[in-house]
């Protein structure tokens, strides 16, 4: 599985100095949320239908994030150590040149990076590799050398699709309940490798020209003590005849 | 520049985005073209609706690309672009546009920028503005060479120009059949509560999750039902007829509450049309509070319960 190192929009995000960028000091990282889907789905089939799990991040800084897939299940891992950054097409021939040199049955990602926002990776590395794909994925199975995989529309419409093996799926939230990393499982990933993978990339396809925070704040905001807030929100809400 | 904009459609109708490609195509085109391609078994019934905006549209029909399969799809729309080059070619940020998008860039070997909300077009060189960290921040990029692939947030171009545009049929077949084999389509599961015809929504986002018995009661005094944000129906507190957002359902409420929601564009696509907004964040810079007609930076579990004996308060004074 792509495991990305990502940092976390809940933090308080300030633009860096250059303009460019998002100040350091104010960011957290851990594993991106979409991930731990794709994690805890793939620990999952190989524990249906045995096999090897291997997770694979691009990131100079991804250790921990390797660590707690380890600590999941995942029998190895792979760290690219380079920064792409927002260029998804850089992330994913970095990726690629990882799995040119490892068979394998199935690549699961995530939807999205919770930071780049791009959900590009997944689809961009089936591509590369020609294998087919699916994006989206809320339900997973494989028989009979076949991937059945259930994919998000629009709307709450659901699309089942076939997929012969290699394939790719990209996994959407809600198609599983991630497990929880016990000191056990800790411990485990301590004697699990963990390896470094070179690789050289080609040029950037996208240079940021400026980071902002986005304009047009509409909302008036109704200070107070919370009593007197609530009071401002009834009457608010009954002036639309509610209540 | 000629632009071409990639139409989609599904259960027979023109997704509504396909109109908005053709209103960018012609804001950046300068003396170039707006061109729609259209594709898919009934992809001829769209052609007038998209050929009022655009210069030129194409239409690729064929029993083959009856339905929606990203490998055929790409693959006629790759023969039809090797004889139409392309300056830019631009989707729907959507289930579709999603695979599509990629998936062509790659074999055109050119940059892709997804879920775009603004284009700068210069001489040869393409700056794209789009949000990252759902929503807290915005980043411009440029893009290093055409053609590229942009994917297009839905909602944003909705303003355009009437054009009347020539029409071309064209017959292509994908040069193999698709690895990737369709299935069946499943409808949305119908629930015992209809929120989209609720004239008050109580909303419970990640940042409510443990105020959702409160967050109940206040919806009943108001008359009106309780939704969810979806990490609150993925985790099973709340069934998925309650989900708002571009994977649930669209509402139109006199009034949604939306409590510890941070505002991501999937949730915001359903409710933004609400007559009264009003968000409960303790984030002040959660995007929320950009849709929000009005806010309240505080912590839900402090404002709640003071909200709900207000309107409880309120609901026997009037009896
Ligand atoms: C293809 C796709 C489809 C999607 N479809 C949908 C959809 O249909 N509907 C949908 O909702 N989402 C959808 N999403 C997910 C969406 O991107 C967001 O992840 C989701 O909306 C976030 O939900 P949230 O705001 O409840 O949680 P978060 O983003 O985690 O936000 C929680 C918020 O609560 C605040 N908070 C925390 N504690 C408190 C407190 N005590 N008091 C006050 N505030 C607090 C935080 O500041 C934060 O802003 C989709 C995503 C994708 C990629
Ligand atoms: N740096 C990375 N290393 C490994 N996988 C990644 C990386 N960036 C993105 N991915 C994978 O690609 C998915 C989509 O990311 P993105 O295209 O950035 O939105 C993520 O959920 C990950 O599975």
């Amino acid at each position: 599985m792509l495991v990305k190192h990502a940092s976390s929009p809940e933090s308080t995000l300030r633009v860096s100095a250059d303009g460019k960028g998002v100040d350091p000091v104010c960011l957290t990282y851990d594993m991106n949320e979409w991930d731990r889907y794709a994690v805890e789905e793939a620990v999952r089939l190989k524990e249906k239908h045995g096999g090897e799990a291997v997770a694979v991040s691009v990131g100079v800084n991804c250790d921990a994030t390797l660590r707690k897939c380890l600590a999941m299940g995942v029998d190895r891992a792979v760290k690219v150590p380079v920064e792409a950054g927002l260029d998804a097409v850089r992330v994913a021939e970095a990726i690629v040149g990882v799995l040119r040199g490892e068979p394998f049955d199935m690549v699961l990602s995530g939807f999205m990076s919770q930071d780049a926002n791009n959900a590009l990776v997944g689809v961009l590395v089936a591509a590369m590799l020609d294998i087919p794909f699916a994006t989206a994925v809320t339900r997973l199975s494989v028989e009979g050398g076949e991937a059945r995989a259930v994919r998000e529309l629009e709307g709450g419409y659901l699309e089942e699709v076939f997929l012969p093996l290699p394939c790719l799926v990209t996994v959407q939230s809600g198609i599983n309940e991630p497990r929880y990393i016990s000191i056990f499982g800790v411990k485990a990933a301590k004697s699990k490798e963990l390896r470094e993978h070179t690789v050289r990339l080609g040029g950037a396809t996208v240079a940021v020209e400026r980071v902002y925070v986005p304009p047009a704040r509409r909302a008036e905001i109704l200070e107070g003590s919370p009593s007197e807030v609530a009071g401002k929100l009834v009457e608010l809400i009954s002036s639309r005849g509610v209540v | 520049m000629r632009v071409f904009a990639v139409a989609e459609h599904k259960f027979g109708e023109l997704n509504p985005v396909s109109v908005e490609l053709l209103n960018l195509a012609n804001m950046v085109k300068g003396d170039g073209t707006s061109e729609a391609v259209v594709v898919g078994g009934e992809a001829h019934a769209f052609s007038g609706s998209l050929a009022s905006r655009a210069d030129r549209v194409w239409v690729i029909g064929g029993d083959q690309l009856e339905y929606y399969n990203p490998e055929s799809y790409a693959d006629v729309l790759l023969q039809f672009f090797e004889r139409e080059p392309p300056d830019l070619v631009l989707l729907g940020n959507t289930s579709q546009g999603g695979e599509l998008a990629p998936l062509l860039a790659v074999k055109l070997h050119c940059p892709v920028v997804t879920d775009v909300v603004g284009v700068f077009a210069g001489r040869g060189e393409i700056t794209v503005s789009r949000y990252i960290y759902q929503g807290k921040l915005m980043v411009d990029l440029r893009v290093s060479r055409l053609p590229c692939v942009l994917t297009v947030r839905q909602g944003v171009f909705k303003e355009g120009v009437e054009l009347s545009g020539k029409i071309t049929e064209l017959n292509l077949a994908p040069s193999k059949p698709p690895r990737r084999r369709f299935s069946r389509l499943i409808e949305p599961e119908k629930g015992e509560v209809d929120i989209s015809k609720a004239d008050a929504i109580v909303a419970v986002g990640r940042g409510a999750t443990s105020s959702l018995q409160l967050a109940e009661r206040l919806a009943g005094i108001l008359g009106g039902a309780v939704a969810g944000s979806r990490p609150v129906i993925d985790s099973g507190l709340l069934s998925k007829d309650r989900q708002v957002g571009i994977s649930g359902k669209t509402v139109k409420p006199k009034v949604y509450l939306a409590l510890g929601i941070s505002g991501a564009f999937q949730h915001v696509v359903g409710m933004r049309d609400s007559e009264l907004i009003i968000a409960v964040n303790k984030d002040p810079q959660a995007p929320i509070f950009s849709v929000a007609h009005y806010g309240v930076v505080a912590d839900v579990q402090e404002i709640l319960p003071k909200l709900l004996s207000e309107a409880e308060e309120r609901r026997s004074r009037k009896k």
